[in-house]
């Protein structure tokens, strides 16, 4: 039987496929979703969460489809980086939040072809 | 265990330090560190540590990698470090037994599909271990031979990763794994016998192998003083076990530049053209100093043909070795220290057109030429060569004779007769060879006769020879004597020296 969450075609409808599922997950964990897709010029931001102890969760997800291309979180550089932490920056100066503590973790959704998917989250690692 | 470690080495010269590899793998991106100084072979490392781990079908940890080699200070280079980092990233991941893999030390490069490859400087690597108390070792297959002489140790040759997993996972090894011992080379050398004639640059041959005196050959080409000088390692001694080991050890750290046999017991033969730098001679280079030609030489033949054609300087760099037997040379990263203890053999055209023997009949050099050509030989390094032959071009009877000269095997047998005479007397001093004898020796238990002492008393007043001169000639009147049996070098032996050193005297 076909799984009918599976993203049928397109890079995005994949991103926002993983992005869901580590939403999915964070609720799960007890994290309130403050933000989701955050744009401004310099780029974007996934998810913005707030943690049980008030702490500022950015989060970027990196979703694939195999491992044929390396791991997903590989593909963050430090130029990937080094641009999160500018955009988590915005983000609070742009929320009044400037000076709150805050943290950047990663997630990892790795599909597998049966339609499963597995959510690699690594907390705090910039 | 997120910990792994295993032991490598790091030359530092012949010298070896014992690197701890450690690694640590954290939660975090994906990443890999190297701590340590290590060189741009080394920080390759990485790329090749993964391919070959991942086609050896292991696991690359997708999380922070943190290598760290330790001591930290010293500066580290080359790809012996590839199989430790391997084995200390697997340890880390608690893949293989921790009591297998600590204390066992490891050398070798790997190949993208987990070949082990060769490296340099295994044999100093493996010396150098067993001075910290190692006693196994796992080296790549390509390098079996050479530690095999390192018999102290458990030697485990590996030609590739999964073999190796196998082993410390299991303790199974391949059937062909127990190498035997290879069967001892058949060196070919060149005989004396294909010289023909040349019985004054023979003889002078044969006194420098007895005493180990520097030499001189002069003549015109094709006289034969190349074919002289490539013949004079087949009538050294042997090398014993514990030389042997020091000259290969030399070699392997020149790795395949060298094409040296790590079995060869035969003294090496060295021959650099004239065109070398002061570097090629002596040793050198930025971040891995190597040993010169001089060290190459080590315990057997440097021979420089056409040595007024040498670059100034070069020559003159050897003077330091020619005296203590060993080169120190120091670099932005340290001081290293290679043995160089060389039998020195020159030789040089009588003149820069090289037909200025004889008669001298078509030789077109002006006597100002002829005198710049001879003064590339400093005065200081001349002083230093004990025997300086004239070798002339060969005369038709000579030439045409169907008797062949002496067999390198018979002079052999004469030089190490009377370097076992030599032995026998030195046997309570530090050295063994005429050679070496120091001069405060010379002036007391060493003197020669007393007819001999006033021969060469005589040609210091009459301003003949010099001071030095006169302990060269009676340490070239040692070997003369030993040579011809007697217990203390008479009057002729010690005339002979003296015409050996200063008969061609300009």
């Amino acid at each position: 039987m076909e799984d009918i969450n599976r993203p049928k075609s397109g890079n995005r409808a994949l991103g926002y496929f993983g992005e869901s599922a580590v939403v999915d997950f964070l609720a799960n964990r007890g994290t309130v979703i403050v933000d989701r897709n955050w744009r401004i010029k310099e780029g974007e931001i996934d998810i913005v969460a707030e943690l049980p102890d008030g702490k500022i969760s950015f989060v970027e997800v990196k979703t694939r489809s195999s491992m044929i291309f390396g791991h997903p979180l590989e593909a963050i550089n430090s130029e990937k980086a080094h641009r999160l932490q500018r955009l988590a920056l915005a983000w609070l100066a742009m929320h009044q939040s400037f000076g709150r503590e805050y943290q950047i973790d990663c997630a990892a959704v790795i599909l597998s072809p049966g339609g499963s998917f597995t959510i690699e989250y690594r907390e705090n690692v910039l | 265990m997120t910990l792994g470690e295993s032991l490598g080495v790091a030359l530092v010269g012949l010298d070896g330090h014992l690197v701890r590899v450690e690694v640590d793998i954290a939660d975090g991106l994906p990443g890999y560190v190297l701590l340590g100084l290590p060189d741009a072979a080394l920080t390759e490392s990485r790329d090749r540590v993964r391919s070959a781990l991942v086609n050896s079908s292991e696991n690359w940890p997708n999380r922070k990698v943190t290598v760290s080699l330790s001591p930290a200070w010293l500066p580290k280079s080359g790809s012996s470090f590839d199989l430790p980092i391997a084995i200390a990233l697997l340890a880390a991941q608690s893949v293989i037994p921790e009591e297998r893999s600590s204390g066992t030390l490891y050398l070798g490069e790997l190949a993208l599909d987990g070949q082990i490859r060769g490296v340099r400087g295994v044999l100093p690597s493996l010396i150098s271990a067993h001075k910290y108390g190692i006693t196994t070792a796992v080296v790549p297959q390509a390098n079996a031979v050479e530690a095999q002489l390192m018999t102290e140790m458990k030697i485990i040759p590996m030609g590739n990763l999964r073999e190796l997993l196998r082993w410390l996972r299991l303790d199974q090894r391949m059937k062909n794994d127990e190498l035997p011992l290879p069967p001892t080379l058949d060196e070919t050398t060149f005989d004396f016998s294909d010289v023909a004639g040349q019985e004054r640059a023979r003889f002078a041959a044969e006194v420098s192998a007895v005493g180990g005196h520097h030499l001189l050959l002069i003549g015109p080409p094709g006289a034969g003083k190349t074919m002289i000088a490539q013949r004079i390692p087949g009538i050294l001694p042997a090398l014993s076990r514990g030389e042997a080991l020091e000259v290969t050890a030399i070699h392997s750290i020149v790795g395949g530049f060298s094409s040296r046999s790590p079995l060869a017991s035969s003294a090496p033969f060295v021959a650099p053209h004239h065109s070398a730098t002061r570097v090629a001679m002596v040793g050198g280079g930025s971040n891995l100093i190597k040993p010169g030609a001089c060290s190459l030489a080590h315990r057997g033949v440097l021979f420089i043909d056409e040595a007024p054609e040498c670059a100034i300087g070069v020559l003159d760099s050897l003077r330091q070795p020619l005296e203590s037997g060993s080169i120190t040379i120091a670099r932005a990263i340290g001081n290293v220290t290679y043995p160089a203890r060389f039998l020195l053999v020159l030789a040089a055209n009588p003149c820069p057109c090289g037909k200025f023997s004889g008669r001298g009949r078509n030789c077109i050099c002006t006597s100002q030429q002829v005198r710049r050509y001879f003064g590339k030989l400093s005065g200081p390094l001349m002083d230093r060569i004990d025997l300086r032959v004239q070798v002339d071009p060969l005369s038709r009877v000579e030439l045409m004779a169907s008797v062949l000269g002496e067999s390198s095997e018979v002079i052999k047998g004469r030089v190490i007769a009377a370097r076992e005479v030599a032995a026998d007397r030195f046997r309570n001093d530090e050295w063994s060879l005429n050679s070496h004898i120091p001069s405060r020796a010379l002036r007391t238990t060493y003197q020669p006769e007393r007819p001999a002492m006033n021969f060469l008393h005589t040609a210091l007043d009459r301003e003949q020879i010099t001071a030095r001169g006169l302990h060269k000639i009676m340490r070239t009147a040692w070997s003369l004597a030993d040579l011809s049996g007697h217990s203390r070098p008479n009057l002729t032996n010690t005339e002979q020296a003296f015409l050996l050193r200063e008969g061609l005297a300009p």
